[in-house]
């Protein structure tokens, strides 16, 4: 059991894909400008994740090491065109926003590096754990990065206002750089940096 | 017509910068730019990827995936769409471009082959790659046009990462707080050179 919940809990904080071991960053940047695109492109990446990781394990004895990279993409890109098909089908205006991203997450890194690097020595069950585990750790990083882009930069939360606009008679002056590329950046910076601050082991030395 | 290449190329470098506009391939962008000689290998690698496989995926779109392109195979097939299938057989098709170029170079150019030598097996999982080719289908480019953009995205994305490798470079003589050390001013400084950047995207083409 106990290990059952460090592979679960362990990707959230202390080990959190994103901020220590740099993986899948890409997509954590460009899908955070609105809370309801970065919550469906967390839940697409933590299922691809806990179901590739899975099925990876359960072939792992049958794959030949040579050609393991290509075996582990062919089942992570069929997850994902599931997923593809799926949001087309049902919630075709988010998938249209998310637009390349939902077929990047075959590059993800974190989805690559959970089943090369652990799906293929562990049994399928905890390696379906470890790889919702860290979906979820990817998940935590995008909300919170979205919640600071959507509220500050619109000054809504998935949508419904929360701080009324200037510009419809309530208060509030929207910071439109917080929609841009580059505060994404500076976010995902400070949160390494608060992190790395309350947990001095994970700063680098250089 | 020629104009219309040229603003593709600008606008695919400059404008809309795969790393500092779309935030992709960010994995290497920041894992390979503490050395700048390992960035210029990157991105010399992924400049000859994007220019070979954007066109490559093109042409698969166009006459294997795409609805109706299977009509040249049979009748019958006239309206089969296939396009479902396209995230597998572009990663496929990268995957074996990278490993054909692999080959090819250690056999014919084993000067390059030994300069780029560990960058290309993981040019497969960088995304600027991939989304080069999901870019170039979404808007529909013709092969002229994809190979231009193959070129421009990826001599957009070799730009950035040798430049933030040169500023991460100098940084070694900065003293850094503690926390933000190695990744954490790495995000910041690639925050201030998007912000940079940002000031191409009011050019009008």
């Amino acid at each position: 059991m106990s290990a059952t919940r460090k592979a679960l809990f362990d990707p959230l904080i202390s080990n959190n894909p994103i901020m220590l071991q740099v993986l899948g960053i890409c997509s954590a940047l460009a899908v955070t400008t609105k809370m309801k695109t970065a919550l469906v492109m967390s839940l697409a990446l933590t299922l691809v994740t806990g179901f590739s990781s899975c099925f990876v394990s359960l072939v792992r004895n049958w794959i030949p090491h040579s050609i393991r990279i290509i075996v582990q993409m062919t089942i992570i890109s069929s997850m994902v065109i599931v997923v593809d098909q799926f949001l087309k089908a049902y919630l075709f205006e988010i998938s249209k926003q998310l637009s390349v991203f939902v077929g990047l997450i075959i590059t993800n890194c974190i989805v690559m590096g959970r089943a090369e690097g652990f799906a293929m020595t562990h049994r399928p069950l905890i390696s379906f754990v470890d790889g919702i585990g860290n979906g979820l750790g990817y998940s935590l990083v995008l909300m919170t990065v979205a919640v600071v882009r959507e509220l500050t930069g619109s000054g809504k939360l998935f949508g419904v206002t929360i701080l009324r606009p200037v510009t419809e008679g309530g208060w509030y002056q929207p910071n439109a750089l917080m929609l841009l590329s580059p505060a994404a950046f500076f976010l995902i910076g400070s949160m390494i940096w608060a992190v790395r601050t309350w947990r001095p082991e994970q700063q680098e030395q250089s | 017509m020629m104009a219309h290449y040229v603003n593709l190329a600008i606008k695919s470098v400059f404008v809309e910068n795969m790393a500092l506009a779309f935030f992709l391939g960010m994995c290497t962008f920041l894992g390979c730019s503490k050395r700048i000689d390992t960035a210029m290998g990157l991105g010399v690698a992924v400049v000859f990827v994007q220019a070979v496989t954007v066109p490559l995926n093109n042409v698969v779109y166009r006459f294997l995936l795409e609805e109706g392109a299977l009509a040249w195979l049979h009748p019958s097939l006239a309206t089969a769409d296939m396009s479902f299938l396209g995230f597998l057989i572009y990663i496929g098709t990268i995957a074996a471009v990278v490993q054909f170029l692999e080959m090819f170079l250690e056999r014919y150019v084993p000067r390059l082959s030994a300069a780029l030598g560990v960058f290309l097996p993981l040019i497969t999982v960088n995304c600027a790659i991939m989304a080069g080719s999901l870019f170039m289908v979404e808007r529909n480019y013709t092969l002229a046009e994809s190979v231009v953009y193959g070129l421009g995205s990826g001599a957009g994305w070799a730009l950035a990462v040798i430049a933030l490798a040169a500023v991460r470079d100098r940084m070694r003589y900065s003293d850094v707080p503690a926390g933000l050390r190695g990744l954490g001013i790495a995000f910041i400084v690639a925050g201030l050179m998007a912000m940079g950047f940002m000031a191409f995207s009011g050019m009008q083409l």
